[in-house]
């Protein structure tokens, strides 16, 4: 007992309260995840009892057609609602930073209104906005997606302005002025000073974007055409029916794939640039 | 490059004014080539913004600058033959020594080797050899302020720009890079024209400087002349610790003058005035130029004598507080009629901090070519 040196007040890791209650928070959010890519492997129709383990439902959910070309419809929906969202988010934190002008609160309230608005609304929206400008639904891939896509961007550039916006509050005006100070036109300026100082912004709110984007079922559900589905959607048509071990396998590589996507950004960019951005 | 007359900056009746508030009211002056210009005044005074519209991150609301006799009203920042070291440095976080003060050079298309030749130069001038591939935050505030430095020194602008430059550097460093400063701009012979609210900063750096209250020039003259001519009471007591006392003009003549002031009594001085007989002014007393005595054994009578024959410049007081400050000591003392003065006073020995304490009765006197007769 007397070889242990004290706890300091603020060593929390080293309090058993503390250890247990972090222990706990985390089973909480990531039980579920486990037992669902656990019970991917499991060997059995009914996938609630473990019967043993198998990769059939691995081979079965990629030969799934419909459930390959609902992931294919996703992921290409996601790149390139991140793609105009970053675009379109950057732009309009910068102008936001950097201009005054009349209703600027107001421009800047209504900007964030597909954050507030709830989705089912926005869905609703969406479903009669399309039908009465009678956006076609019979284009070739991958313009079939692009009500989805649309639909898309237009909830996920306020999340990339927003980051942005606040990593612009942290930047000093004064390097601006020193590159045009240099020589530097607006252009270079903007190139070479204001652009490596939101990169980290930049890439959070892609991030961000891409996730939102990959998961959203209910704008999804109302602007999907009759031969546009998601994986979201595809999942919740497929467990209508029943939570097949098949289910459990596709989810699986969609959060492997996410993940890996996200470590790959933060290996990229560095965990504290992207905390920084925030 | 000597100083010659030829003026490389004119400020032409410039004006700003951001809404209601005016900045810079109306100011006039010549910069010449060579100088070391400073703009001191307190903060808020305009001095900053003058500085900005010479850079042209601001333009006039009215008004010209010409920069080596060229209007300058439809240049913008990036053409002019200016450079700026700014109050944070504004050293660009994500790129290293080299890069940061090749930027300039890199963007305006000067070939690599030279961009490699002038880099080293640049670094070398400010003392940064062997810092070349270090990143911002890896230095401190006085290495990234010399990052500065040096980024705008390789474009050899005209005039170079310092917007408070020692203002966030510790005392000791301050006081070094005072004399670095004055020696680099010996160097390069660049003008430097640099803000700043640290009298001592200018007095010890400058060539001429101009003192700014509320967006006007309140003098303009080189330092000793500032602290020994101050023009008004608004430089007097700026620039440098006075005594100011209000008084009424008696005597007026070419080679002596006497000033009535109620609060210290009769100061004579060994030159004319100018002013109207009668007219309200004020007598402005660096605490240096008193001399304290021990009350009581004449020698302050006699030596006031001697350096005022005309006239006693001469008071009595109470010692009411002091301040010892190592070099010198600093006595405030209530005079007869109840007002204070300050007297400084060199510790010349290691014990002359002891000859005055509390409460003790002084006699002060002073030389008649010390106070200073301010109009307004």
């Amino acid at each position: 007992m007397f070889n242990r040196t004290a706890i300091a007040p603020l060593e929390y890791t080293r309090k058993l309260w503390m250890r247990s209650w972090v222990g706990l928070t985390m089973l909480f959010l990531y039980a579920p995840l486990i037992v669902l890519m656990i019970f991917s492997f499991n060997d059995s129709k009914r996938n609630v009892v473990w019967k043993g383990f198998t990769l059939k439902y691995y081979e079965k959910a990629l030969n799934n057609d419909s459930l390959v070309e609902a992931m294919v419809n996703s992921l290409t929906i996601a790149f390139f609602a991140t793609i105009i969202s970053l675009v379109i988010g950057a732009l309009a934190a910068v102008m936001l930073w950097r201009f005054r002008f009349p209703f600027k609160g107001l421009v800047e309230g209504t900007m964030s209104l597909p954050i507030i608005v709830p989705e089912i609304c926005l869905g609703v929206a969406f479903l009669i906005f399309f039908a009465k400008v009678d956006w076609p639904t019979d284009l070739p891939w991958p313009l079939n997606l692009s009500a989805i896509t649309i639909a898309h961007i237009t909830f996920c550039f306020p999340f990339v302005a927003m980051v942005v916006r606040a990593r612009l509050a942290s930047f000093n005006k004064e390097e601006e002025e020193a590159a045009k100070d240099l020589g530097a036109t607006e252009w270079q300026a903007f190139r070479d000073v204001l652009l490596p100082h939101i990169k980290p912004s930049l890439v959070a709110g892609a991030l961000l974007a891409f996730t939102l984007s990959l998961d959203d079922f209910v704008i999804t559900f109302f602007t999907s055409g009759p031969d546009t589905i998601t994986f979201p959607v595809k999942v919740y048509s497929m467990v209508r029916f029943s939570v097949t071990p098949e289910v459990n396998a596709a989810s699986t590589i969609l959060i492997i794939l996410t993940v890996a996507l996200t470590f790959i950004a933060l290996k990229y960019q560095g965990v504290k640039g992207i905390s920084d951005a925030h | 490059m000597t100083e010659t007359n030829q003026p490389i900056i004119q400020i032409r009746n410039v004006s700003k004014r951001f809404g209601k508030v005016t900045a810079v009211d109306n100011i006039s002056l010549d910069i010449r080539a060579g100088e070391f210009f400073v703009l001191l005044g307190p903060s808020g005074c305009g001095k900053t913004t003058l500085l900005r519209m010479i850079a042209g991150f601001e333009l006039p609301t009215e008004g010209q600058i010409l920069i080596d006799g060229q209007d300058m009203s439809l240049v913008p920042p990036n053409k002019r033959p200016v450079n700026m070291v700014f109050q944070s440095y504004a050293v660009f976080p994500h790129m290293n020594v080299t890069d940061n003060v090749g930027y300039g050079l890199r963007i305006s298309g000067v070939p690599k080797s030279e961009i490699r030749e002038r880099v080293a130069e640049a670094l070398e001038l400010v003392k940064l050899g062997g810092f070349e591939d270090r990143m911002p935050d890896q230095m401190s505030g006085g290495q990234r302020q010399r990052v500065a430095l040096a980024r705008s020194l390789v474009m050899r602008p005209k005039v170079l720009l310092l917007d408070e430059p020692l203002s966030a550097l510790d005392a000791k460093l301050r006081a070094q890079m005072q004399f670095e400063l004055a020696d680099l701009q010996d160097k390069v012979g660049i003008t430097f024209v640099t803000v700043t609210h640290d009298q001592d900063e200018a007095l010890s750096m400058a060539s001429r400087v101009a003192v700014i209250n509320k967006g006007e020039v309140a003098q303009l003259a080189p330092p000793s002349d500032l602290y020994e001519y101050p023009a008004n009471r608004f430089v007097a007591d700026f620039v440098g610790s006075v005594n100011i006392f209000e008084g009424t003009l008696t005597l007026d003549e070419p080679d002596k003058a006497a000033v009535d002031c109620p609060g210290l009594g009769k100061v004579y001085l060994n030159h004319g005035v100018t002013g109207p007989h009668g007219a309200n002014v004020w007598i402005a007393l660096r605490p240096e130029k008193i001399y304290l005595h021990v009350p009581g054994k004449g020698k302050a009578v006699r030596a006031a004598a001697q350096d005022a024959p005309d006239g006693h410049n001469f008071a009595r007081g109470t010692i009411k507080g002091m301040s010892y400050l190592g070099d010198i000591t600093l006595y405030e003392i209530q005079l007869e009629g109840g007002q204070i003065i300050r007297v400084s006073r060199p510790n010349l020995s290691r014990h002359d901090q002891e000859d005055f304490t509390w409460d003790d009765k002084v006699s002060m006197h002073w030389r008649a070519d010390s106070p200073v007769v301010l109009l307004s």
